[in-house]
């Protein structure tokens, strides 16, 4: 019973992760980038700096109606947004953030295998709606999803397949304990690739082209209202959200800092994720979107190469220490 | 799992071994409707809960780490691929009638040969083996990974080459189809055409597979 009771408040506390982290990401979005452009941002909703404004969003699109297009595939248009969505969720179980049995949903033993499939699911979300809307310009948004994937989850497995030789395990919560300080400019390449490939599966600018609204109106998501076009939008924030405690875990040391052992590891995560996640916005305010074949090119003519070089410096470095 | 012995027999079975049987009627009946169907991109998305319910079988079978790299390769690289094929030719929504294929009976035939000889070898080699899903266990990644690299590093350098081959293969393939075409005319085209070149080859086939 006890036992149950455990899993059962696990999931709940992740579950309440799931649904909380990523508003907090998407109101920081509202906010950093109204002042980086020179503006304020929401400020009237809920009354301190307008940090209501998502929840008024969602209540909007909890009340708009759900159309299926007419020529659309019913049942594959509806599923998409599920699709999409909860591979994050899953991830979300397996990312340790304190040292400890205690800290992390649910101890998986191939941990970086996990998270890196599941996070690869949810792309077939994108296609699936991209091809049921019946809409050309979703078709186009879905190709060029896959193609981005296709080029992009190489880099990411290598790099992350290099920190996983540097620990000697491939599960997350071994990879932290074996994490040590000079590991940051050691595998700084791999850090850099797999945030720069993981940014361009979530199709976070400058890696939006998928959803280029200038010229394919918004992609895949094209055709989707309501609750179901929320569902995607919340997808991509999550995305964010799992990305950067992936990153924070695999490269950044996760719990480990100042008093880090002493059971505020958990601080050190959130504060190394929240920087992250600070980046992603920064980066999306900053840099235009690419285009296509530069998109291509930058995955094929330098991150792989670079992330196969990642490889042979760790294993290198892993053969001379050893 | 029939042809039990006396301290394993089959007619108390434990929990694990009825969800092992019933996701394996459910990846049975996706694997057929992805063959039966009409429409070509739902035999795609039914491959995914094919690829998915095997997987599901591994982690039945303690084999974590195959489970995931399948979920990995096959929903995650191989489905899409074969997605992005069918994108790019032709993804029609509803029936398309003219998918049929004519020699439907020969594969049939061929199908079910080359299951019963599958089926017969794994019978006949592991009948009498069983797995201790209680104890440590044996198909974690540390144990897949010494009898890969102990027992079986011959194999598995052999395939590294054979696929190294292909991947050289599909680079020729590519680049001879492109030097056919007009040399590069004005300006800098070249530079911004040589890097598709590889997904390019990468999704030729399943471009042919597609469009079966």
């Amino acid at each position: 019973m006890n036992d149950a009771l455990d899993v059962a408040l696990r999931l709940l506390i992740v579950f309440v992760v799931f649904l909380t982290f990523p508003l907090i990401v998407g109101q920081a979005e509202h906010k950093v980038m109204a002042h980086m452009q020179g503006r304020l941002g929401p400020m009237y909703a809920g009354g301190f700096h307008g940090w209501a404004q998502l929840v008024a969003d969602g209540v909007k699109f909890a009340q708009k109606e759900d159309i299926v297009p007419a020529g659309a595939d019913r049942r594959i248009f509806q599923l998409a947004p599920a699709v999409a969505l909860l591979p994050y969720l899953l991830v979300l179980l397996a990312i340790p953030i304190g040292p400890g049995e205690g800290a992390v949903g649910e101890v998986v033993d191939a941990g970086v295998f996990f998270v890196l499939a599941v996070m690869g699911v949810g792309v077939l979300g994108s296609l699936m709606a991209g091809w049921a809307s019946a809409n050309k310009f979703s078709l186009l948004g879905g190709l060029r999803t896959a193609a981005q994937l296709l080029a992009y989850e190489l880099p990411m497995l290598l790099t992350a397949a290099s920190v996983a030789m540097a620990a000697g395990t491939v599960s997350l919560p071994g990879i932290v304990d074996a994490f040590e300080w000079w590991w940051l400019p050691w595998q700084i390449v791999g850090a850099i690739v797999f945030f720069t490939a993981g940014l361009a599966e979530l199709q976070r600018p400058p890696f939006d082209m998928p959803v280029a609204d200038s010229e394919i109106i918004f992609g895949a998501y094209t055709e989707y209202t309501g609750l179901r076009f929320a569902l995607f939008l919340l997808a991509e924030y999550a995305g964010i959200v799992v990305l950067c405690g992936l990153t924070t875990v695999l490269f950044l040391g996760g719990w480990h800092g100042p008093w880090g052992a002493d059971g505020l590891g958990w601080v050190w995560t959130l504060l190394k994720s929240a920087v992250l996640a600070f980046v992603v916005i920064w980066l999306r305010v900053t840099y235009p979107r690419l285009r296509e074949d530069q998109l291509q090119k930058l995955s094929w003519t330098l991150l792989v190469p670079l992330s196969l070089a990642q490889i042979a410096l760790t294993g290198v470095v892993k053969v001379v220490i050893s | 799992m029939i042809l039990a012995q006396a301290p394993h027999g089959f007619l108390s079975p434990t929990g694990v071994e009825i969800a092992f049987l019933l996701v394996g009627l459910v990846t049975f009946g996706a694997a057929l409707v992805s063959v039966t169907t009409k429409q070509l991109v739902h035999a795609a998305l039914w491959l995914v809960v094919t690829l998915g319910g095997l997987a599901v079988e591994y982690l039945l079978l303690t084999a974590e780490f195959i489970a995931w790299v399948q979920v990995l390769i096959y929903v995650g690289s191989v489905v899409v691929l074969l997605l992005f094929g069918l994108m790019l030719t032709r993804a029609p929504i509803g029936r398309s009638p003219d998918a049929d294929s004519a020699n439907r009976w020969a594969a049939l035939t061929v199908a079910v040969a080359a299951a019963t000889a599958l089926v017969w070898v794994v019978v006949d080699a592991f009948r009498a083996t069983w797995i201790d899903l209680d104890g440590p266990a044996a198909g974690s990644t540390e144990a897949t990974g010494a009898s890969l690299f102990q027992n079986w590093v011959l194999p598995f350098e052999a395939l590294s080459v054979l696929l190294l081959a292909a991947l050289v293969g599909a680079i020729v393939l590519s680049r001879k189809a492109k030097a056919e075409r007009s040399s590069p005319s004005l300006n800098s085209r070249d530079t911004d055409e040589s890097s598709p070149s590889v997904p390019d080859a990468r999704k030729n086939p399943a471009e042919q597979e597609g469009a079966r």
